[in-house]
């Protein structure tokens, strides 16, 4: 059923259609929305879930830990700061192998307090072990996130559900909603194979000399291959369900293209309007959308920028003293090809700064006119900042 | 000596902790009282190596090892899955250190407690961070050298009252408990899992390596603080109601502080200073149960 729906319901519908059995979650804006919604859908009976309200992210996901382990379907919600609490458990969900799905709204981190968007905060979690999948549309939020659980919990591991602050988390789509029977078939009930049980008494995670921790951390690898080469499957499952596709990454008008933007998020969209434009004045550009962050699609990725002879990669994050985190990852997976584009790493929008067509535009039109970069990263729309300031 | 305790038991022999680990002797009562339909939270502490290295499990329940500062919250976890499952039966316990308690894990554990989440949270207390070689707490009491309070700087402030901070917040049950006095920790125990909600056991824990003591006088020392009044025993209903269980004949405290390596800088003056300290802490303590 179509609805209009904010982006944080879109991921509040998706849990209720997962039946969710424990959820644990603290406020933080711009994610509040999303477990707002679950309170309600919990108090009016829609949804039969445990809900936890915790006294900090940190025992949200130390409570989903417990949970999971005990074997219920688990999930929480976060962002910026909430989400640096959570680290440490970040580590343990996924080295104790536990299919938590959490909906992470990109928003930067402090000082100065800022509450827009910024991925930053996903991409500083990027070596934790969790599935990252990052979203463009409403639509896409809610079909994710049933993905996530299905991918999650198929793998034993933890899923992140990334989507922009204010740009996704707080912009009303029309959504189709999905009846629950459809999201039945696609996502059966969760049955691990391992739980707290007293009939098999165990121990999880306990002591794991160097004998065996060696072993324990490969089979994450070999989880994290395996949701790679899974994730196909698990969408081709999802469109004949409901009709829908994304892929692990999208190519847009990239067949032919001379120069390919690559993006995430919802600087995506506005890319989309910008290669309309210019593909309409005959150049020759594309888009390629990366969806799926962790595991890291690189070989989709090598073919479907190998043949452009430029490539322009637009981070809304930065890691300091390296560079736009995409960028860095892309341009690791094309030194493998014998001949590779040159690869131009733009670095825009933090802390929710507006990402405009003209600002793309502008980044364009600088690769198009440059033959190598001029820098490591180019950081797009910065104001000039006055020289006795940075001084001093 | 027979005691009234039932044989069956829930640890297996060989484990790993030192010889006298008062905390090996918690666990063992512990279990007893509380039997094999029960799932066991641990967070970092000693007991995270007593409990055994992959593949063995020093325990014949369930075992979830977890981060330092979580037993709380992720025993609180381990309850909401289980109720979904429509499994009240079993009894949820997070069992943790002073440290993971009294410290690190203690806005986790009062957020549990404010929430009255069904499980028990027992904390066996050795006074120190021993996993990490003996550093202070802010359980360790006044007066005790650690690693971090070496030399003149032996630990200057008081020993926080964990129970009392529990009490605050209305805990259906709270109690103290020794390893030398084990029917009333079993019994203890036992009262605690006939009752709904938030449950608190404080067992004193004598640890023969970080306190400086013979393995054979633990549980000595462990009779000692009880009768010295620097451990007493007793239990809050609702945090309202306290019973005292029992009345020591009033024994010196520097009797106890001489048998441990961890006091032996301290003075007669500071023994005396302590024994006032102690005398403040009971008199409150039969205050609060209604003696005075
Ligand atoms: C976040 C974090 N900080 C520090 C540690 C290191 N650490 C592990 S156990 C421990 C001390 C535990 O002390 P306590 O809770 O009193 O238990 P005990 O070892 O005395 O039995 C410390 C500091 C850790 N595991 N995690
Ligand atoms: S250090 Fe102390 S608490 Fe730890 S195992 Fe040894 S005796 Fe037990
Ligand atoms: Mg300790």
């Amino acid at each position: 059923m179509k609805r209009v729906l904010e982006g944080s319901h879109s991921v509040a519908e998706a849990v209720r259609l997962a039946k969710v059995e424990v959820i644990s979650a603290y406020p933080i804006t711009p994610q509040t929305h999303i477990v707002e919604r679950l309170s309600d859908f919990c108090a009016d009976g829609s949804l039969s879930a445990r809900y936890l309200r915790v006294e900090s992210e940190h025992s949200a996901l130390a409570a989903l830990i417990g949970a999971s382990s005990a074997g219920a379907r688990s999930f929480t919600a976060t962002s910026s700061q909430g989400l640096a609490l959570m680290h440490e458990l970040l580590h343990w969900a996924s080295g104790a192998r536990l299919p938590i799905v959490l909906a992470e709204v990109n928003r930067a981190l402090a000082p100065g307090w800022n509450i827009w968007a910024d991925q930053t905060d996903s991409l500083s979690q990027r070596d934790t072990g969790w599935i990252q999948l990052y979203c463009e549309t409403g639509q896409e939020v809610l079909d994710t996130t049933l993905q996530a659980f299905r991918l999650a919990e198929h793998v034993s591991l933890p899923a992140m559900v990334v989507l922009d602050a204010f740009f996704l988390s707080h912009t009303y789509e029309p959504v189709d909603v999905p009846g629950q029977r459809e999201v039945d078939r696609f996502l059966p009930a969760f049955n691990p194979r391992f739980r707290l049980n007293t009939e098999t008494p165990c121990a999880f995670n306990q002591l794991a000399p160097p004998d065996v921790y060696m072993e324990m951390r490969r089979s994450i690898q070999d989880a994290m291959e395996e949701a790679l080469a899974g994730f196909s499957q698990m969408e081709e499952e999802f469109s004949g369900i409901f009709g829908r596709r994304y892929g692990a990454v999208e190519p847009v008008e990239c067949e032919d293209a001379e120069i390919i933007l690559v993006t995430s998020g919802t600087i995506t969209s506005t890319s989309r309007q910008l290669v309309k434009e210019l593909r309409s004045r005959g150049e020759r550009v594309g888009i390629l959308k990366i969806k799926l962050f962790r595991p890291f699609p690189a070989e989709i990725i090598r073919q479907c920028l190998k043949k452009a002879r430029k490539v322009a990669i637009i981070d809304r994050n930065c890691s300091f003293g390296a560079g736009g985190i995409f960028a860095q990852e892309v341009k690791a997976a094309l030194c493998d090809l014998a001949e590779r584009p040159v690869v131009f790493s733009f670095i825009a929008g933090l802390g929710g700064r507006d990402v405009t067509v003209a600002d793309l535009e502008n980044i364009y039109t600088q690769v198009r006119n440059q033959e190598v970069p001029q820098r490591e990263s180019i950081w797009a729309g910065l104001h000039p900042v006055p020289a006795p300031e940075l001084n001093r | 000596m027979q005691l009234e305790l039932p044989d069956r038991d829930y640890m297996f022999p060989g484990h790993v902790a030192c010889p006298g680990c008062g905390a090996a002797v918690a666990m063992r009562f512990l279990l007893k009282a509380l039997g094999e339909k029960t799932v066991m939270v641990i967070p970092a502490c000693c007991w995270s190596i007593i409990a055994g290295a992959y593949p063995q499990s020093t325990l014949k329940i369930p075992v979830l090892h977890t981060a330092f500062e979580t037993g709380g919250a992720v025993a609180s976890g381990v309850r909401a899955a289980l109720d979904m499952r429509g499994d009240t039966q079993t009894t949820v316990v997070a069992w943790a250190g002073d440290g993971g308690t009294f410290d690190i894990g203690f806005q986790a554990l009062s957020g549990a407690v404010e929430r009255n989440e069904d499980f028990i949270y027992v904390c066996y207390d050795n006074e120190a961070y021993m996993n990490t070689g003996i550093q202070r707490s802010s359980s360790t009491p006044y007066g005790a050298w650690t690693t971090t309070t070496p030399g003149r700087d032996w630990k200057k402030m008081r020993k926080k009252n964990i129970v009392e901070a529990l009490v605050a917040h209305r805990i259906p049950y709270a109690a103290t408990a020794s390893i030398a006095y084990p029917e009333d920790l079993f019994r203890k125990v036992a009262k605690a899992k006939a009752i709904k909600g938030a449950r608190f056991l404080h067992i004193f824990a004598s640890c023969p390596t970080g306190w400086r003591i013979p393995s054979e006088i633990s549980v000595k020392i462990a009779r000692m603080a009880v009768q010295t009044n620097i451990f007493p025993l007793y239990e809050v209903e609702d945090g309202l109601r306290y019973t005292i269980n029992f009345f020591p004949k009033g024994y010196l405290v520097k009797e106890y502080f001489r048998l441990q390596g961890r006091f032996k800088h301290l003075s007669e003056q500071d023994l005396d200073q302590i024994q006032t300290m102690v005398e403040e802490d009971w008199k409150l303590l039969r205050h609060k149960a209604g003696m005075s």
